[in-house]
């Protein structure tokens, strides 16, 4: 039984076991890009003791599925998964990681990047930051799937 | 009729609660729920422009239609990754 391509919860992430539930012997794979988010100790000139991470978890995982099908929409030839963690995470420890396999590198590193551009566009998930002296809510992008605009944001990156 | 409201993140913490249940006048939308939230703590207008909000767990925009016993959340802007 292989990891979940989608995963929203507090267990330390696995990078290897994303791996092998995305690429193995018989998928024809020349590639295998991998992206993992770690947490800095460092934020906006502020010193990071550590993150505490939130999530809307239904929705999240539908987020990521979401991300799942537009990713295989553009690039049909590639699988991904994303597993985020939530709950306290210490500076260094990873927080995201994202796994696109291909058979060549080019779409493999595409839908990597394509992946933690959208994650942090729609995905019901936020960082609280505790720092030397107190704490604040981060907050990036209104989420709005249905955003052209954004969507097309990320496909430009992945491309660039 | 009765929904259940989430709210998470900073909004969460300016209302003290991530779950509340309360009653709107029917037929509501998530406007209609959201008016009801405001109109009893009017710190939370502030996101008015930036949040996002779901019903039953996916995404949803503030002219849907709630039913009695649906779920209807309000999402600060994101900061995932």
């Amino acid at each position: 039984m292989g990891a979940p391509l989608v995963a929203v919860d507090a267990a330390p992430l696995n990078l290897q076991a994303l791996i092998d539930a995305i690429s193995g012997p018989e998928t024809g794979d020349g590639a295998v890009a991998a992206f993992v988010g770690v947490v800095r100790d460092h934020n906006q000139g502020r010193r990071v003791s550590f993150l505490e991470y939130e999530a809307y978890v239904p929705l999240a995982v539908r987020a990521l599925h979401r991300i799942l099908d537009e990713a295989r929409e553009a690039w049909p030839h590639t699988r991904l998964g994303v597993h985020h963690r939530i709950g306290r995470i210490e500076i260094s420890e990873a927080s995201v990681i994202i796994v696109a396999a291909s058979p060549h590198r080019t779409d493999a590193f595409a839908v990597c990047r394509y992946a933690i551009e959208r994650v942090k566009q729609i995905v019901p998930i936020w960082k609280h930051e505790h720092f030397d002296g107190g704490d604040v809510w981060l907050e990036g992008a209104t989420a709005d799937p249905d955003n052209e605009e954004a969507r097309q944001r990320a496909h430009r990156i992945a491309c660039a | 009729m009765r929904v259940t409201i989430l709210l998470f993140a900073r909004l969460r913490d300016l209302a003290g609660s991530a779950e509340l249940v309360r009653d709107v006048p029917a037929p509501a939308t998530v406007q209609t729920v959201w008016s009801t939230l405001v109109g009893e703590m009017p710190t939370l207008r502030e996101y008015e422009r930036t949040m996002s909000v779901a019903v039953n767990a996916d995404y949803s925009k503030m002219s849907a239609s709630v039913r009695e016993g649906d779920e209807v959340a309000f999402l600060p802007p994101v900061s995932g990754g």
